[in-house]
């Protein structure tokens, strides 16, 4: 392989921002047929980098070569023409034409009538053949495919244009273990055919599963280029983050881990709250200085039952206490005003306010609070902003600078200081560290600790089992939209026990229903005659 | 060291939403310099010693525009439209007319001020009609408002029983057309409105939230702001600040034309908030831009007429200045012109960073 010219080779890239370099003097090369990560903590510079790639970005200085000819992209169609395509993590598809369409969509055939729209049908098919997918019906709206589908349309919709490298920007990060497998089954497939792949994720596991090569950057510098199977993980985030990973180990530690009192006060109790088609009547008690781990796959209902208990959704029946008083929950504002605050785990949509400073996305919910007509004195503001870019560590530490131009990690610290300025005494964190670098991980795990050790309770949704069982005190399993058990945490639960219940609840509940079957069955028997039960019974053998 | 503060102050100044606004004022006004150099003369007229003379008429023709566009400014930033405030204009006009005809008493301040608050009243609870139809029943700005632009003329038909209704009223007149000190006193009660606006707006949290919910209604949401009430306040205040420019408009003429007044004045407010440097996305937005605006409205009215520019060719002259300015404000444009720039000569380029480092 390494034998070959590199299909891309880029030398010395270096991007400058107005005041800041994001890349500097970055090397980096990717083979055909191979798949290979590009790995760096948020603000690393893997995105510039993706994005002086495909074209987004021009290069400051530094070259491009694609497979043998120097190249200078002036924009996203001139880095296709050299045949390289991209998916974002975020799935830019259009939800309301056929899959056919999507596939094709810029590169229909066209006939001497306008668009062959059979031809095109066909080589859509074709395309999607190549990732094994030809059962889908290509006429079919992509919007009837679950999210990890329409991943890999988009993937086959890259392919549509014969193109010889493929980037995927951290395509896994709302899939689950099996779609991610399937994605996987993708990707060797297209290595096998010759694909450069460049891929990005922040799940380590992943990582190692599917990876040839990795590429690691560190704060817009080249730290480095290995083979996978040569770097451990222990060495892969030490170059990572630049220092030893034994500060990120000592965390979680001191986790609570002997059962409360049963009678202990609770701060919120829920009793059977429910919302069609979210989640299924649920009983819940959360009490000071706990946390409590959601845990469950997607869709179980881990991320409605959180919102119900913010007021982000109505619960359509069941009650919930605070402090022992009954409350109604029809809105963050009323949430909040009880001290509950919620960080959500759709951060661009639901989280930060774009175009606001960091100083104003910070205050935000606290002045809600108040209301527009008490506004917080300057001063208030800025010991609050001050208080909390020190104690999160945001970078950068300017309270100005708009929220949308910082990584996700510190967005996310932003975030989170915005809901701590409005001294909550429920805190629900909804995937606080998706999509984030380990350091900033660590650092928001270290947070939740410190806070429930100050008497604050804390919902912990994540779909990283480990990391629920390392920072829970309680973990609340939950699966088809119901509750299905809590697990008291204790140091000989480990994520795999999670697996287990959430697995033998399936067997279980699968069971159930055969059995209510067998007894609808024999009531019906009862007033009909005995030869039909017979065979009833044995079709139900 | 005053040379690098002075560049500083000159930048500060160029970011300014308004600035190529400005730069298009005193474009036009060089225009009609040209055409007669004595255009800027302001004179003094002997008999009451009020000011007199083209810049004058400029401020005073701006006054009505430079109330809708502040309010407008306020709708647009939550992600609405208010494409009723031409209309809410007649409103106003037609209520007060009315009620000054009715009264009959030509000298009495207190008929003239229960007029102008009558009429307020009216135009505030048409607002709160767009208001509830926005955030409570849930309609799209553009809908909601389009249905009071269509009947409010309507509206005022009915109020005047389809009559041109003119009145007489000293006090009310002196509104639009009083001096005060030798100024017009619809242009001191213009920018005095505009800066109490401003001062509420930015002392408050009300701006803050506002752009909130225009950049993200559903974080904003999520942070616990009441997007409802903030929708309603916004629609009121765009009500009465359309009532205000509708008093500003029939009281120079003290006559309401049912059809004429305020008639497509929404558009000029709304290139006013667009010159102003904001967005019809919604966000951040600038009471001091809405105004530079509406006076950058104004003068393009009055150039337009002293340039003599036949009738038929107006909406095209005005719409080569508006594509101009607003092709100055793009982002894109203008880091296309920086990076020519920096193409050509790189050494400038390096000192601005060096300055900036050193700021």
């Amino acid at each position: 392989m390494n034998e070959e010219l590199p299909i891309v080779e880029m030398r010395g890239i270096t991007i400058e921002f107005p005041g800041v370099k994001a890349l500097d003097g970055v090397d980096f090369r990717l083979f055909q047929g191979e798949v290979h990560a590009l790995m760096g903590e948020n603000g690393a510079g893997k995105s510039t980098l993706i994005k002086a790639l495909t074209g987004v970005y021009r290069i400051d200085s530094g070259s491009i070569v694609v497979a043998g000819q120097e190249r200078s992209f002036a924009g996203t169609g001139d880095a296709q023409t050299a045949g390289i395509s991209t998916v974002y993590q975020e799935v830019n598809l259009a939800p309301n034409l056929s899959i056919g369409e999507n596939v094709m969509l810029g590169h229909e055939i066209r006939g001497p009538f306008g668009v062959n729209w059979r031809a095109t049908h066909r080589a859509a098919t074709e395309a999607l053949a190549r990732l094994g997918l030809d059962y889908l019906d290509t006429h079919k709206p992509l919007s009837t495919l679950s999210i990890a589908m329409q991943q890999l349309v988009a993937i086959s919709r890259a392919m549509a244009i014969k193109a010889k490298v493929l980037i995927l920007d951290e395509p896994t990060s709302s899939l689950d273990a099996a779609e991610v497998e399937g994605l996987f089954a993708v990707m060797r497939t297209l290595r096998d055919q010759g694909v450069a792949i460049l891929f990005v994720s922040h799940f380590l596991d992943q990582i190692y599963a599917i990876s040839d090569r990795l590429t690691v950057l560190r704060n817009g510098r080249y730290e480095g280029e290995y083979l996978t199977r040569d770097l451990d993980r222990h060495a892969l985030i030490s170059k990572m983050i630049g220092k030893d990973l034994d500060a990120l180990k000592s965390l979680g530690g001191n986790r609570r881990t002997t059962p409360r009192d049963s009678d202990e006060a609770a701060f919120l109790s829920a009793s059977g709250i429910s919302r069609t088609g979210a989640v299924d009547a649920t009983d819940l008690d959360i009490r000071p200085g706990e946390v409590v781990g959601f845990a469950g796959l997607l869709g179980s209902g881990r991320t409605e039952l959180a919102r119900l208990l913010y007021g982000a959704d109505r619960t359509e029946s069941g009650q919930i206490t605070v402090k022992g008083r009954k409350v109604d929950l029809t809105s963050p504002a009323a949430a909040l005003s009880h001290r509950i605050a919620f960080s959500t785990e759709n951060r661009r949509d639901e989280g930060i306010i774009g175009d606001l400073t960091i100083r104003e996305n910070m205050i935000l919910a606290v002045q809600a609070k108040r209301g527009w007509a008490r506004p917080m004195p300057r001063k208030e503001q800025d010991a609050i902003v001050d208080k909390y870019i020190a104690a999160l560590n945001v970078r950068p530490a300017d309270p100005e600078r708009m929220i949308k131009n910082l990584s996700g990690g510190n967005q996310q610290k932003v975030l989170l200081g915005r809901w701590l300025a409005t001294e909550p005494e429920l805190l629900i964190l909804d995937e606080p560290t998706r999509g984030i670098d380990v350091g900033a991980k660590a650092e928001i795990q270290e947070a939740v600790a410190e806070l429930a050790d100050q008497g604050v309770a804390v919902v912990f949704v994540s779909s990283e089992l480990e990391e629920v069982v390392r920072l829970s005190e309680r973990i609340v399993v939950l699966k088809d939209h119901s509750k299905i058990g809590e697990i008291q945490n204790g140091p000989d639960v480990t994520a795999q026990e999670i697996v287990d219940v959430i697995a033998a609840h399936g067997v279980e509940a699968a069971a159930e229903t055969l059995e209510e079957e067998v007894s609808v069955v024999a009531d019906v028997t009862v007033n009909t005659d005995a030869p039909a039960s017979e065979t009833l019974e044995e079709e139900i053998r | 060291m005053s040379a690098p503060a002075r560049a500083s102050v000159w930048r500060d100044l160029i970011h300014k939403p308004f600035f190529w606004g400005i730069v298009a004022i005193v474009a036009l006004l060089a225009l009609n310099v040209i055409k007669d150099p004595t255009y800027l003369a302001i004179s003094i007229n002997p008999n009451n010693g009020n000011l007199v003379g083209n810049l004058i008429d400029i401020l005073r023709q701006a006054a009505p525009v430079m109330m809708i566009a502040i309010g407008m400014s306020l709708v647009i930033a939550t992600g609405g439209i208010d494409l009723s405030v031409g209309s809410l204009m007649a409103v106003s006009g037609a209520v007060s007319m009315e009620f000054l005809a009715a009264a009959g008493d030509s000298s009495s301040l207190g008929v003239a001020l229960a007029a102008v608050g009558l009429s307020l009243l009216i135009t505030g609870i048409l607002g709160a009609v767009n208001g509830v139809l926005v955030a409570y029943v849930g309609l799209q700005p553009f809908i909601a408002t389009l249905v009071l632009m269509l009947a409010g003329r309507g509206v005022a038909k009915v109020i005047t029983g389809g009559q041109n209704t003119a009145a007489s009223s000293d006090p009310y007149r002196w509104i639009a057309n009083g001096f005060l000190v030798g100024i017009p006193v619809v242009f001191i009660l213009a920018v005095l409105i505009v800066v109490v606006v401003s001062w509420v707006v930015r002392r408050s949290a009300l701006g803050l939230m506002i752009e909130a919910i225009g950049i993200n209604p559903k974080a904003s949401r999520m942070a616990g702001i009441k997007p409802k009430g903030l929708l309603l306040t916004a629609y009121i205040l765009s009500g009465i600040l359309a009532g205000i420019a509708g008093v500003m408009s029939v009281g120079s003429v003290m006559t309401v034309d049912i059809s004429r007044t305020g008639y497509q004045l929404e558009l000029d407010a709304i290139l006013a908030v667009v010159i102003g440097g904001a967005s019809l996305a919604g966000g951040k937005f600038s009471l001091s831009g809405a105004f530079v605006g509406a006076l950058l409205i104004a003068t393009l009215d009055k150039t337009v007429l002293f340039l003599g520019v036949s009738s038929s060719a107006t909406p095209a002259f005005k719409a080569i200045v508006i594509v101009a300015i607003c092709l100055l404000q793009s982002e894109r444009v203008r880091s296309w012109f920086q990076r020519r720039r920096r193409t050509q000569a790189p050494a400038p380029r390096v000192e601005i960073v060096k300055e900036e480092a050193a700021a």
